[in-house]
């Protein structure tokens, strides 16, 4: 790891967003399927944007308007955003180790505050220290694309008849198998993961022995337990 | 209940606060570079294990009506099977949910 990135704090942002140019747009196309999937189900168009502009993850706050569209529990929706958000920490971890050094409190956060799958995977890519300014400049698109798309997915959703809402439905879980699917063409681990965690679902849901439990919890407790399962089974070497 | 201004808004704050603290916890906390290999493997199956229980079996009744859910669960899988974007994936499921719904 070399010295500074960059010339000037100016020059520095101007990299960083030049960086973060193909993950906003890749990011405009994602929260517009989600915003128009979530206000088809019922949410409103500006409550989720703002989701969208305060939580800026993906696979979070799908988890978090689930649990909302289906009436949870506070304490549901809190273990699901810390478990589901749990590798945010670890991710963060990397990034503080390469930040340059000396930066005050409030700096810090606002860099933290920017650290998604794909920042990060382009922050601890570089070896050089990461500025604030260049971190600033890598997660201002992402952000901006992230809002907007899911203002815009939302809007598009509120103009559609009822028939057409009702198709959409199906539309947010075909989202989720587009991010899982492809992985698990590569893995087996990863495949297996799914299977694993779609059959425990099918039984906590059709089961009756089960019907103490809300599908909140069910679904908190199939990610604890098959992810120790498949960490033990199949441990990752180079797990980010 | 998502009708609820006051829980709507309990949630909003509980998805906001808990995904930043989650956030800037590390750069707060630490110094050192976790390196437990459990930890990080983990980690690294949470979010297809998610997704996978979020998605089985809700997308087998998500329409309503259990024929036109079960054909866009199968275009759904075609399509992300090849590796189509998000939108692709969830475009031709909507898609495919409503031709079906018009036919019936």
């Amino acid at each position: 790891m070399s010295r500074t990135s960059g010339k000037s704090k100016k020059s520095d942002y101007m990299l960083g967003l030049k960086h973060g140019l193909p993950i906003g747009v890749g990011y405009v196309a994602v929260s517009f399927a989600f915003g128009m999937n979530v206000c088809a189900a019922g949410l409103k168009t500006w409550y989720v944007t703002l989701v969208s502009l305060t939580n800026l993850t993906s696979a979070g706050q799908f988890a978090g308007t689930s649990v909302i569209l289906a009436g949870g529990t506070f304490l549901q929706l809190l273990v699901a955003m810390l478990i589901i958000n749990s590798r945010y920490f670890l991710m963060g971890i990397s990034v503080s180790q390469k930040l340059e050094p000396g930066l005050s409190p409030l700096k810090r956060g606002v860099v933290a505050f920017g650290v998604t799958d794909e920042t990060f995977a382009v922050a601890v890519s570089r070896n050089v220290t990461l500025t604030f300014s260049y971190m600033l400049g890598l997660m201002t698109l992402p952000i901006v694309g992230w809002t907007l798309g899911t203002l815009f997915g939302g809007l598009f959703a509120e103009f559609l008849p009822s028939i057409v809402v009702a198709a959409l439905s199906s539309a947010l879980y075909a989202m989720f198998l587009a991010i899982i699917i492809p992985p698990a063409r590569d893995s087996m681990p990863v495949f297996i993961t799914i299977i694993f965690a779609a059959t425990l679902s099918c039984i906590f849901t059709y089961i009756d022995f089960f019907s103490f439990l809300s599908s909140g919890w069910g679904i908190v407790i199939i990610t604890i337990v098959v992810s120790a399962v498949m960490a033990l089974l199949f441990p990752k070497e180079e797990a980010a | 209940m998502i009708q609820d201004a006051y829980y709507l808004a309990i949630c909003f704050v509980i998805m906001m606060v808990v995904t930043y603290v989650v956030r800037v916890l590390p750069f707060v906390l630490f110094k050192k570079e976790i390196t437990n290999k459990f930890f990080k493997s983990f980690l690294y199956y949470v979010p297809y294990a998610v997704l996978s229980a979020m998605a089985f079996p809700a997308i087998f009744t998500a329409t309503g009506n259990l024929t036109s859910s079960l054909v866009a669960t199968g275009v759904a899988l075609v399509l992300a099977f090849f590796r189509q974007s998000l939108l692709v994936v969830s475009a031709g499921a909507a898609l495919s949910a409503l031709v079906v719904s018009l036919i019936l």
